[in-house]
């Protein structure tokens, strides 16, 4: 069984790790994980993009910890040792944050040391860190947590401009602007939320039906 | 009966066939809405006339563009949207500014019907999912009522009806309180005449509850309605609220005050009753009235919103699947559960 877990890691620098957390294998809308501060803090702009890079700062430095250690930490607590490892860097960057903006701080709450919680970076210590060397763990950390950050600004961009009439803090309508309570509620995240998916899925399809259709058009010549 | 195929069909039970297609069920719904609607012209005026045919015009075009973008054929034929337009436009307080109709109308279709897969899978009634997307997102603006037969009130808009996109509602009329919200702020009874006629002010078709019960009577007549689920709603409520008036008539309306003010009448013979998301079985249906009667009743009595019908149908639509998986009919010829453990 260990055999299983422990496989040989490829050796090779691969940049397709970094670009498969942007697109291909979104944490947010492909694989749909780490709900809560997606749906939570994506408020605001500025709030989704805070809270984007500092869950990126956790994903990095935990798969390049986790990855480095991969070979000592017995099977057995695995899982505690992650967790002990995410904690710490989680700490970190909530001091960070509070040292950088109180406002911040106060705006994203509990969510910055629920980050430790937050199962697309447990999942990318189990699933990736553990069975692969420094260098692609580094590359995937970044690209999952460049890909989380992308869907949480999508989101709060969105929730942003109908919540509050303003983009980044940055008015857009004139005054009076009528706000839709429900998009700065958690229920707007859900439609927000549910709307980009259908958007992205949409996408997929099209392309998916483009690829089939050239192939075919391919085969058809010979 | 136009639509009845004249060819020659070879197949199994049920052979006789009547005549009536869906189109035909939907018009005579929107012929039982009509007089609701004219009431509502009648009492609002132009405002709840423009509004109606925002939200009607609106709900139609969202599926067309919808079923469009599909690739679908568009279903707007089939006169089920508009009467969804039609409900979801007496739902809403007239004076409503006409963007915010047009908006939830798209919710109502896109949201409510078309992505659950159209006509027949609609989980919700689509007209309440548009109104309780309203009522989440504007409070303020969904809870502003216009005051009922004002003065030249067929020649004026409201003024905040035109407000532009995006913008905040200005109000220049003064607003009137619904009997609902008297009563529960103020502990203002209305008397039931005023209710039974609809001389009262609220959402565009709710007020006259004499129109909604003759266009009730005439679908259940034509058996194009389960009377059973309003039935069933209009006892438990009866019963409840008498009980309770009867311990504190303080604090508890009465029967009558409750069956005739709010939402209550359109809500259960025109919302409640839609053909899909209600459960399947007489006894389905009852337990489903019983369920709506009841939460309206909480919600009324002890919760923070003077009306609560929206909610006790939609909880009670999400409901109505399990509500038909309590109560299947046995299949002729087995056993009970029970028998055959044994």
């Amino acid at each position: 069984m260990a055999n299983d877990l422990f496989k040989m890691p490829e050796t090779a620098v691969s940049t397709d790790e970094f670009i498969k957390g942007l697109w291909r294998e979104n944490p947010v809308f492909v694989q749909v994980l780490g709900m809560c501060p997606v749906l939570a803090v994506t408020n605001s702009g500025i709030n989704a993009i805070a809270m984007g890079l500092a869950t990126t700062f956790v994903l990095v430095m935990s798969n390049i910890l986790v990855s480095s250690l991969r070979k000592v930490i017995p099977k057995q607590v695995r899982i505690a040792t992650y967790i002990l490892i995410i904690a710490t860097f989680v700490t970190v960057v909530e001091y960070l944050i509070q040292a950088i903006s109180l406002d911040l701080h106060k705006a994203l709450g509990a969510f910055i040391s629920l980050i430790v919680v937050n199962c697309v970076i447990l999942g990318r210590a189990e699933a990736f860190a553990s069975k692969n060397t420094l260098a692609n763990s580094f590359l995937d950390g970044l690209g999952m947590g460049l890909g989380f950050t992308f869907a949480l600004l999508c989101l709060g961009v969105v929730r942003e401009i109908l919540g509050s009439g303003t983009i980044f803090g940055i008015g857009l309508f004139p005054d009076g602007f009528q706000s839709w309570v429900v998009m700065i509620l958690p229920g707007g995240g859900f439609f927000t939320m549910g709307a980009w998916l259908l958007f992205f899925n949409w996408l997929k399809e099209r392309n998916k039906k483009r690829e089939a259709a050239l192939s075919e058009s391919g085969t058809g010549v010979k | 009966m136009s639509k009845i195929n004249k060819t020659l069909e070879i197949r199994t039970s049920p052979h006789i066939v009547r005549g009536l297609s869906t189109d035909d069920i939907m018009r005579n719904v929107v012929w039982a809405l009509l007089p609701v609607a004219g009431f509502a012209v009648y009492t609002f005026g132009l405002t709840a006339l423009v509004m109606l045919s925002v939200a009607t015009l609106s709900c139609v075009l969202s599926e067309h563009i919808l079923c469009r973008l599909n690739g679908r054929e568009s279903t707007i034929g089939d006169w089920s949207i508009t009467i969804t337009g039609l409900l979801y436009g007496l739902t809403l307080p007239p004076g409503l500014p006409l963007w915010m109709v047009a908006v939830g109308g798209f919710i109502a279709v896109g949201l409510g019907k078309f992505l659950f897969g159209g006509l027949g899978y609609n989980v919700f009634n689509p007209a309440l999912v548009g109104r309780a997307f309203l009522q989440a997102a504007f409070p303020v603006a969904m809870t502003t009522w216009h005051p009922a037969f004002a003065d030249g009130r067929f020649f004026s808009l409201d003024g905040a009806t035109l407000t532009v996109p995006f913008m905040e509602p200005v109000y220049t009329a003064v607003t009137g309180a619904t009997p609902l919200a008297a009563m529960k702020f103020a502990q203002q009874p209305t008397a039931a005449y005023d209710l039974v006629f609809g001389f009262t002010s609220g959402s565009a078709g709710e007020t006259s509850a004499l129109f909604i019960l003759a266009g009730g009577a005439y679908l259940a007549v034509r058996n194009m309605l389960n009377w059973r689920i309003p039935a069933a709603i209009f006892a438990t409520v009866a019963l409840l609220s008498g009980i309770l008036h009867a311990i504190d008539p303080q604090h508890y309306a009465g029967p009558m005050f409750m069956l005739f003010s709010g939402g209550l009448m359109l809500g259960a013979v025109f919302m409640a009753t839609d053909m899909v998301a209600t459960p399947l079985t007489n006894r389905g249906v009852i337990i489903y009235g019983v369920l709506i009667a009841v939460l309206t009743v909480m919600i009324r009595y002890w919760g923070g919103l003077p009306e609560g019908v929206m909610y006790a149908i939609l909880f009670a639509n999400a409901a109505s699947r399990h509500i038909d998986r309590l109560v299947q009919p046995r299949v002729y010829g087995t056993l009970k559960q029970a028998k055959r453990g044994s």
